[in-house]
């Protein structure tokens, strides 16, 4: 049948989402994804962090870059290390930081999310760090609050905790150099990972040789390698010749979905031994975004022993957060 | 006679009435001249004047027998196409119940600015409309607005809590066309093929809108590619293949007629071509949203793409074409969910699902013919004939002698563009600002009466 062209009509909705984060000059205003940054920003954001640590070796750990501005720490979902890092990094940066924790309070009142910002925007702040259980909570947040106001998203939902995959990256540059003959493996509960998802951005972003996600089918969401992952669902294939083995943390709640049947056999299965390590490259290092739970997903001898980078992580979180801070506030002044 | 009906808080158009004319009496005799008159059932697509008088249409082509040469209402149509009225097979209007999100009166208005003269409302209403009362109410309502034709969709269960059977028969002989579970399941599948035996008795339409709810559980999105990248919880496939293929297999042994509303698979599609192929006495509809829409529209995060049943792939999406096309999807419905702006303002998964259709269902269906092929003809027999014949609306749906007066006349090249100016109903969750239509409607009739005219 005979198609007749009328005008092209052109769907409004393909807007890129990550487009809002950049200003009418290009500049970084908000930090909620990676996708978008590309290998140039990403590596600008490393090389910054990289000066900020030496801050952090200082006597007088501060700079006074942010001196006069409000950054507030804005938690719908509790957090213990992203809060006090995010607030560390700003009062490094001699900001004012205030916490905000909304789990327990406005929103339960039936107050909705855009009136809750609108109240804090009142108080003149100049940066939103937010945290919440909705994925897409921080580009909703970004695209409702006032213009010279920043958001960074401190994790949404499974969609995305940009600052997690940037102080990996960070970590893994430090110790590795370069990403291009690098093998990195996932493991765990991939599914539900925010962290995941961010880590698969920036280092296919980064050019990484391989990149592996490793788990049972329940928590390996589908159709996931047009991200740019293979899947493995045995461990010992997925981490043969692996430079890098990233740990994702297992919620107990996902025994009672059924996703698995306990937390031995996940363990057994999936949990990171000494045993298991040693089907990796000899020098591969060990990650875990924090909080492990030791004896699920990671052996204690393994998440304290010579392999493991995980307060490395921590401690990086600090600079790769000043940097990201900075870059976005830079954007408007 | 046309009046607007008092404090129903909007604005309603005012409709033209010539000087000298009685309301209710001269108004209702109506000459259309000279428009491209199209009759699905008879395959009718000619130019012809059509006369319109009682309510009725009383003749196409030539002057009726004592038809009045005086107090005539004459409407030059050369150049537009006169069509059936849409009968929209599934649109919520919010009344009674959720009157913050939309009325009777502002939706109504809504569906005649968009063709649409017959809109089936189904029964999750609060109350839910399990009794003649709710049915009632609605109908008077509908009434004072003076706009569409609204029929009800009865209960299927009381309550709609899936435990007892609702008075279907008291239903349908109180003026509702099928029975309705809505978008609540029926969990005890003993009690579902009792409920289609029951309804079957009497020879009850039963819509039946298939989803799994554990399987849908906290589902938002499409399980796939862009589910998985954007984080957002997925609804499998299985979610409306697995409860329709229960559905059918109780169908098989029961007889009830069943209409599958708001399609989304191809698998779905697959399953009813194959239902319809071993003779089951099954009807499906799609939405016009999910005609034009996939799961690649969810990448805006924009609440206004989540809806229920997600949006699917773009295979998906071709083969809910591909049945449309091939009649193996019997109508197009709205799936019309009015919402006050704030429903839609929180990230993606906390929004609540469904979108305002009536504006968009006669032109999206009519720009899939401009633009992708669907025959005019079918597009026509999906919004018109087909759910006429399903609901059992016998004297609807055609531009035919002696059939309702429910036409809309349609200007085919109109070019304009949906936003806030254009659209009548009162919820503004649409995923189609900015889209632009070739089809407008300029007038509509109802029971003979005009109810809506565009201003020019």
């Amino acid at each position: 049948m005979a198609v007749n062209f009328v005008r092209p009509s052109i769907p409004k909705l393909a807007t890129d989402p990550w487009a809002i984060q950049f200003d009418a000059q290009g500049h970084l205003k908000h930090l909620l994804t990676i996708e978008g940054l590309g290998p140039t920003w990403i590596t600008r954001i490393l090389d910054t962090a990289e000066n900020f640590m030496s801050v952090t070796d200082r006597e007088i750990k501060k700079v006074p870059l942010l001196r006069g501005r409000t950054v507030v720490n804005l938690f719908f979902e509790s957090s213990t290390r992203t809060r006090t890092t995010f607030e560390l990094a700003a009062k490094r940066l001699s900001a004012d930081v205030l916490n905000i924790n909304l789990s327990t309070s406005a929103t339960t009142k039936g107050e909705s999310l855009l009136d809750t910002l609108r109240n804090i925007e009142a108080m003149q702040a100049d940066m939103f760090v937010v945290r919440h259980d909705q994925s897409g909570a921080a580009h909703f947040i970004a695209r409702h609050v006032a213009p010279h106001v920043s958001v960074l998203n401190a994790g949404d939902g499974w969609h995305a905790h940009p600052t997690q995959a940037l102080l990996d990256a960070f970590t893994i540059r430090r110790i590795k150099g370069d990403f291009a003959p690098l093998r990195i493996a996932i493991v765990g509960d991939v599914k539900h990972s925010r962290v995941a998802r961010s880590q698969i951005h920036a280092f296919n972003s980064l050019n990484v040789g391989e990149l592996r996600v490793i788990g049972p089918r329940t928590l390996i969401p589908n159709d996931i390698e047009p991200m740019g992952v293979r899947v493995f669902h045995d461990m010992r294939q997925g981490l043969k010749d692996v430079d890098v083995i990233i740990m994702l943390r297992l919620q107990r709640e996902r025994m009672e979905g059924g996703l698995l049947p306990t937390e031995q056999e996940f363990y057994r299965l999936y949990g990171l031994t000494e045993e298991k390590l040693r089907w990796a490259k000899p020098d591969a290092i060990v990650m875990h975004p924090g909080p492990a739970n030791r004896g699920v997903e990671i052996e204690s001898r393994v998440a304290d022993g010579p392999q493991s980078v995980i307060l490395e992580q921590v401690s990086n979180g600090i600079g790769v957060r000043m940097a990201v801070m900075a870059l976005c506030m830079s954007a408007e002044s | 006679m046309i009046q607007n009906p008092p404090n129903l808080g909007i604005d309603l158009d005012p409709v033209r009435h010539p000087e000298g004319c009685r309301p209710g009496i001269d108004c209702d005799t109506w000459l259309i001249q000279g428009a491209r008159v199209f009759d699905p059932a008879d395959q009718l697509d000619r130019i012809a004047d059509v006369y319109l008088a009682d309510g009725r249409i009383v003749g196409i082509g030539d002057a009726p027998e004592q038809f009045p040469h005086t107090q005539v209402q004459k409407i030059d149509a050369k150049g537009l196409w006169l069509i059936p009225g849409v009968i929209d097979g599934w649109a919520r209007l919010r009344e009674p119940g959720l009157e913050h999100k939309a009325t009777i009166a502002t939706e109504t208005l809504a569906a005649v600015a968009g063709g649409i003269t017959t809109v089936c409302m189904p029964p999750d209403t609060d109350p839910v409309l399990d009794t003649i009362a709710v049915a009632r109410f609605i109908k008077r309502r509908a009434q004072l607005s003076g706009r569409a034709r609204v029929v009800a969709i009865g209960a299927l269960t009381q309550g709609l809590k899936g435990e007892l059977l609702a008075e279907m028969a008291e239903l349908t002989e109180g003026g509702c066309v099928a029975v309705s579970n809505a978008h609540y399941p029926v969990r005890d599948l003993r009690l579902l093929r009792r409920a289609l035996e029951y309804a079957a008795t009497f020879d009850i339409l039963v819509v039946i809108q298939p989803e799994d709810p554990s399987l849908s559980k906290r589902g938002c999105a499409h399980e796939g590619a862009i589910a998985t990248r954007l984080g957002l919880p997925g609804i499998p496939v299985s979610a409306e293949t697995a409860p329709l293929a229960q559905l059918l297999a109780v169908v098989a042994e029961t007889g009830a007629r069943i209409h599958i509303n708001n399609l989304s698979s191809r698998a779905g599609v697959r399953m009813i071509a194959q239902a319809k192929a071993d003779g089951l006495p099954v009807s499906a509809s799609v939405s016009a949203h999910h005609l034009w829409l996939s799961e690649m529209d969810t990448d805006a995060l924009c609440g206004n793409t989540h809806v229920q049943p997600p949006l699917r792939s773009l295979r998906d999406r071709d083969a809910l074409r591909a049945g449309l096309e091939d009649g193996t999807i019997d109508c197009v419905i709205s799936d019309h969910q009015p919402h006050e702006t704030d429903a839609k303002l929180a990230p993606f998964p906390a929004t609540e699902p469904g979108i305002s259709g009536l504006d968009t269902l006669l032109p999206l269906v009519l720009k899939l013919v401009d633009e992708e092929g669907l025959s005019l003809a079918r597009a026509l027999d999906a919004l018109t004939r087909r759910p006429a014949e399903l609901f059992g609306l016998n004297d609807s749906g055609r531009v035919a002698v002696g059939a309702r007066a429910d036409v809309a006349l349609i200007d085919p090249d109109a070019y304009w563009t949906l936003d806030e100016a254009t659209m009548r109903s009162a919820g503004r969750d649409t995923p189609f600002f900015g889209w632009d239509f070739r089809h407008q409607t300029r007038a509509t009739w109802v029971n003979g009466r005009l109810v809506f005219e565009r201003a020019t």
